[in-house]
């Protein structure tokens, strides 16, 4: 019984630090669409009468870079409140 | 309050769950089950339509009123979007696009009303990206006939057909995965900031925390991100579509 529950807390802390560590996916998108939000930037002071299409543009490019942080993301949250190892204990 | 009541979610603690079922009934093997989505999902069809109906009743071609102007103004809108998107060859995805966005923004801003988002539950964008991959693949038969659409997926050299066959599964999952995830994300953010500020409530006695910042945050995650994804779902639908014939678009 009493592994039993020092099993239990490893594995909610071990998920915990995963949980975290999983977010570093976050770093990623962010420069990524840093860099392309300022390139977006730049391209508009250029060309003011076509900052409609970059814009979009912009935005699509933005949504599809997000994809892994968002990937990340569903594993933290997998971890957090799915969590798929206590069942195994 | 544990540190493990955190992660599973104590009565008075955050609480993330999925959709409620309602209802579950038996048909043969299989267990259907009637949840919060799908009630929310028929309310949002229901108002959509009995909105459209309403719109579109004793339709004019002088003198028009000013809910013909509003509902003139939305058709146009859409068309245009689509014909500056994905060239006049397309204007008979209008309808199809201008659904799916509809359907998309309103299934996230229900949040709004206190009701669970509609987009917060996987099955929602999953059904919608399906919907768009059995449409990709139909232009492509449609337009190269059967033999062109297999030709394309051996295309540069046969060995790139596992890559091919793979790039193609993934479009449905990436994009209802992103949908779904920047949903959830701000569902889960909120009510964990609910949670923080609930339990400094409880410490210091008096709410002067919770005015403001919940408001600030779900302008952000309900408003910004739910028309964010709508708008990101049908673009990407759009040019997933007019690029599937493979010909060059025109302007």
């Amino acid at each position: 019984m009493e592994s039993n529950e020092m099993a239990r807390a490893i594995v909610l802390g071990a998920s915990a630090l995963g949980a975290g560590t999983a977010m570093v996916a976050g770093i990623g998108p962010g420069i990524g669409e840093g860099f392309a939000v300022g390139k977006a930037c730049e391209s508009i002071g250029r060309q003011p009468e076509s900052s409609g299409a970059v814009t979009r543009t912009m935005f699509i490019g933005c949504a599809v870079a997000e994809s892994t942080g968002i990937y990340g993301l569903l594993v933290a949250l997998l971890l957090m409140f799915a969590n798929p190892f206590i069942g195994k204990l | 309050m544990q540190i493990s009541d955190f992660f599973r979610g104590s009565p008075d603690g955050i609480d993330v769950h999925g959709p409620k079922v309602l209802l579950s009934f038996q048909v043969g093997s299989l267990t259907i089950n009637l949840t919060e989505t799908i009630v929310i999902s028929w309310g949002i069809i229901l108002a959509v339509t009995l909105l459209l109906l309403w719109l579109t009743s004793g339709m004019k071609t002088r003198n028009i009123s000013k809910r013909q102007v509003v509902a003139e103004w939305i058709v146009q809108t859409v068309y245009d979007l689509v014909e500056s998107s994905m060239g006049k060859r397309w204007r008979s995805f209008a309808p199809y696009i201008g659904a799916l966005f509809t359907f998309s923004i309103l299934g996230s801003l229900i949040s709004m009303l206190g009701l669970r988002s509609v987009t917060a539950d996987y099955n929602a964008p999953l059904a919608w990206a399906l919907v768009t991959f059995v449409m990709i693949h139909a232009t492509n038969i449609r337009t190269n006939g059967i033999g062109g659409y297999l030709k394309g997926y051996v295309d540069p050299v046969p060995v790139m057909l596992p890559i091919n066959v793979l790039s193609e599964l993934s479009t449905p999952v990436s994009m209802s995965l992103r949908h779904f995830g920047n949903i959830v994300s701000g569902m889960v953010i909120t009510s964990l900031v609910y949670f923080a500020l609930s339990v400094i409530t409880k410490s210091v006695g008096v709410a002067f925390m919770t005015i403001g910042i919940p408001a600030v945050l779900s302008l952000y995650f309900d408003l910004f991100s739910g028309f964010m994804q709508a708008f990101v779902f049908i673009m990407l639908t759009m040019a997933y579509i007019s690029n599937a014939d493979g010909r060059p678009q025109e302007a």
